[in-house]
């Protein structure tokens, strides 16, 4: 693992949670959406706290994307959970919500695994290029 | 059967089908990026244009999508019907340890008892993050 790859794993954490919550201040400045008035929501996209938002989404993707083309979807996971960390300390710190005694212990166990899993090797060799994919089978019946 | 048993059962079936969608699009997806290779080294040898039209032109990896796509429209659905402090960290947390399975079963992942203690910990985690 190099610095540069550390990075992307961060971003990965990051952009997720950050984009939700832009996501959800956007929204809340537009107010409730009834199927009456759909069309909000196409106005909703173009106002900058979604916009903002729905960039960070994609970039999420497109990091994830990249991480789990050099390292293990178990090694990976963990890193996308430690969003529910950043979530929660975001509403603390911006939102000014309270937190409690159990959630505080959810993020050290979060906290923790994340820990774990990055000490051991991210990736699994295969001596074959790619491996067989029983649930594809599976899901073509 | 009473109408209580009935809604234990409609929420099981609802927070299953959005755990199953998501655990299948996560395999698909990171099995198809495996296929792909390193995107980096791809990017370095064919530029970005080459690497995203490695990734836009992989079938697993759009079958995956699908999934995914399966699994949100799945859980909007559960929202509409039970409450999210139950359905966003049940599911969250059942799809943690059924994609640590999937990943031994199917891509054959090295999960070792150090990735086993990290998923219970994210799992244990979530469900008190949502209480």
């Amino acid at each position: 693992m190099t610095f540069r790859r550390y990075l992307v794993l961060a971003f990965v954490t990051v952009s997720a949670p950050l984009g939700d919550t832009l996501l959800d201040v956007g929204m809340k400045s537009v107010g409730p959406v009834s199927l009456a008035h759909i069309n909000t929501l196409f106005h909703a996209v173009c106002t900058p706290w979604v916009a903002a938002g729905i960039v960070l989404l994609i970039g999420f993707f497109a990091s994830y994307l990249t991480a789990l083309s050099w390292a293990d979807l178990t090694f990976v996971l963990p890193a996308t959970s430690f969003g529910n960390v950043i979530v929660a300390l975001l509403a603390r710190f911006w939102r000014h919500e309270q937190i409690s005694l159990s959630r505080w212990v959810g993020i050290f166990l979060i906290t923790a695994a994340v820990g774990f899993v990055t000490r051991g090797p991210s990736y699994t060799d295969h001596e074959s290029p790619a491996p067989t994919l029983d649930i594809e089978k599976v899901c073509q019946g | 059967m009473s109408p209580l048993h009935h809604s234990v059962l409609a929420n099981a079936a609802m927070i299953a089908s959005i755990v199953v969608a998501a655990t299948i699009g996560d395999v698909l997806i990171a099995s198809a990026m495996r296929q792909i290779g390193d995107l980096d080294e791809i990017k370095a040898e064919s530029g970005l244009l080459g690497a995203i039209k490695a990734v836009v032109t992989n079938t697993r990896f759009f079958v995956g999508v699908a999934a995914m796509s399966v699994s949100f429209f799945s859980l909007l659905f559960a929202l509409s019907h039970a409450d999210l402090s139950l359905v966003a960290p049940a599911s969250a947390s059942l799809t943690v340890v059924t994609n640590t399975i999937a990943g031994k079963l199917f891509l054959k992942e090295n999960v070792d008892k150090r990735r086993w203690l990290a998923a219970l910990c994210v799992c244990v985690g979530v469900i008190l993050l949502a209480r």
